[in-house]
């Protein structure tokens, strides 16, 4: 299965990776609409980590074993089988943070309606994840893994 | 005969079942359970009651969970007697289900201390789906209600009944509210809330009478505190907290404390006997001992670990604590482990308090390692500082960064890092 792979050697730390998730993210998917109209703005479901000179972006790692699967109170949270994806059905979300409170990532948050939680989907309509393919330095790879 | 007999069916026995069909996809599983359609989210009861969730968003597991996993449930059936020597349960109709391993997930009930009148109509407890019908039920007719204990219960329900119109009082024999899982800065905090959203609170008192009405002495119409002080309601909630249900076990081998005391893997001290949830004494990593830990993601793991052991994988818990994340009344919070230090020990505590924005943070540090985390408002960063605190990681380096808004993986240092996250 593929996923997200970050190259920290190669990050700039330009944030262009969290741009470009918001678009994807967006109504709009246009990024002057998504900035500048859509209220509550998109969040970002990659966040850029910055301590200089370390810098790399972090994303939901889609875990084997996935604590916030396990610690999900509504059941929002599942781990497909087939494609290994952890998948967040929004509907079913309560936003009790649960999960926000297990991922070893900090990569679940609050959505900006602050009622239920966001995370990477590895943006599955695209072949590839929007912050891969508009990473101008090759920071983040898309690629096959071992589960 | 059935190879797995499960006694309950919440977060712990479909834990077990889920992770008994990961290691053996044919040996029979029977399931059995009180409840008619048991697969629903506890923690969602107050939802039904505020409206926020109908039955069908409760559904913790789809409909078609028994028949995927190819379980036999026996649900609205009790399991009224544990026979050891023979390896079988008798159900309430008279009939048996032999087994060859058994876990008991029984779970707790409301505890309900004495008070004069409980037995009045209006008088509920809060922790089933049928409790919160039939509460739901009465809230057209009902205006005031009083809500005795201020826990994670107490304060669930009084939401919900207040986002229906209800005026609420709510009761708390502490000092504080949620004092078992705040400090009382937080704690101060979320009172501040819940008061705003007209909630009485009365503190350091109980209930110790429940009065009827002028027309009818067995229907609810008010409620003496222990100060003498009298308020009228039509409701009153008993939310003081869950006990293990243990009849089960009652007169058998199988050792109890408060709860079934488990080992690592969830074996009792029978062999082929396992229990888990909130009827098990489960291990607590902080406080280094078992302990009674009745939390809905620590009993669906526990129900993981049971199934994995009872179907020949060993797997062992790796220690829970006392854990909570608070939505109540819009004010965020995550809680934890340690969150009230004794003074007299070796803690040593940091906090960050920013008034105008409401954030409070605190993490107690005992030799280096976390050891407590409470997250007021800014929460996002809380999996992170749970990470470091399981694998016990000494902060020494890095402790002033934890409660920053910049803090992140990249605040710890490199070699860290990659010891706590191997993969990336």
């Amino acid at each position: 299965m593929k996923r997200i792979v970050a190259k920290e050697e190669f990050c700039m730390g330009c944030g262009l990776c969290e741009v470009y998730c918001t678009v994807q993210h967006s109504k709009s998917k246009d990024i002057v609409k998504a900035y500048n109209r859509e209220h509550p703005r998109p969040l970002s479901r990659v966040r850029l980590e910055m301590n200089q000179p370390v810098s790399f972006a972090i994303q939901c790692r889609h875990c084997e074993d996935a604590p916030c699967v396990t610690a999900c109170l509504s059941g929002a949270m599942q781990k497909d089988e087939a494609t290994g994806l952890v998948t967040h059905d929004a509907e079913k979300c309560i936003g009790c943070w649960t999960c926000i409170m297990v991922c070893p990532y900090g990569a679940i948050k609050m959505d900006a309606s602050g009622k239920v939680v966001s995370k990477c989907d590895l943006c599955s309509e695209l072949d590839v994840p929007a912050c891969v393919a508009n990473c101008p330095n090759g920071a983040l790879v898309y690629k096959e893994v071992k589960p | 005969m059935s190879k797995y007999v499960i006694v309950g069916a919440s977060a712990a026995g479909i834990g077990a079942v889920e992770a008994i069909r990961e290691v053996d996809p044919v040996g029979t599983i029977t399931v059995i359970s009180e409840e008619p359609c048991p697969r629903y989210s506890r923690p969602m009861i107050s939802d039904l009651v505020s409206g926020k969730a109908n039955f069908e968003k409760m559904k913790w597991r789809d409909d078609h969970f028994w028949d995927k996993n190819e379980v036999q449930a026996l649900t609205g059936r009790t399991a009224v007697s544990l026979n050891l020597a023979d390896k079988y349960i008798a159900l309430d109709k008279g009939d048996c289900v032999n087994f060859e391993k058994l876990l008991i997930a029984t779970g707790g009930r409301p505890f309900v201390p004495k008070i004069e009148g409980a037995d009045k109509e209006g008088v509920f407890t809060f922790t089933t789906l049928s409790d919160a019908e039939r509460l739901a039920a009465k809230i057209e007719t009902a205006k005031r209600v009083v809500v005795i204990g201020a826990g994670l219960i107490g304060v669930s329900v009084t939401e919900a009944l207040v986002k229906r119109g209800l005026q609420v009082t709510m009761v708390e024999l502490k000092d504080k509210i949620l004092s078992l899982i705040l400090d009382p800065k937080s704690s101060e905090m979320v009172e501040n809330v819940i008061k705003k959203a007209g909630v009485t609170i009365v503190t350091g008192q109980t209930v110790q009478r429940i009065l009827g009405t002028p027309e009818d002495d067995n229907v609810v119409g008010g409620a003496v505190f222990t100060s003498g002080d009298q308020v009228q309601c039509d409701l009153v909630i008993i939310a003081i907290g869950v006990i293990p249900r243990l009849e089960l076990v009652a007169g058998t081998d199988v050792k109890t404390n408060k709860g079934i005391i488990v080992d690592r893997f969830m074996r009792t001290n029978v062999s082929d006997v396992y229990a888990s949830g909130d009827v098990a004494e489960t291990y607590d990593f902080v406080f280094g001992a078992n302990r009674l830990l009745p939390l809905w993601p620590l009993a669906q793991l526990e129900g993981k670990v049971a199934g994995y052991n009872m179907a020949g994988k060993k797997a062992g818990y790796p220690g829970g604590t006392a854990m909570s994340a608070l939505k109540y009344f819009g004010i965020p919070i995550i809680s934890i482990g340690v969150v009230n230090p004794k003074e007299n020990d070796a803690y040593e505590i940091l906090t960050k308090h920013d008034p105008e924005r409401n954030l409070y943070k605190k993490i107690v540090l005992k030799d280096n390692v976390i050891v407590g985390i409470t997250l007021v408002n800014d929460i996002e960063k809380a999996g992170i500082l749970f990470h470091l605190m399981k694998n016990c990681a000494k902060v020494k380096k890095f402790k002033q960064e934890l409660l920053s808004e910049n803090f992140g993986l990249a605040t710890l240092p490199r070699s860290l890092r990659k010891k706590l996250y191997p993969g990336e």
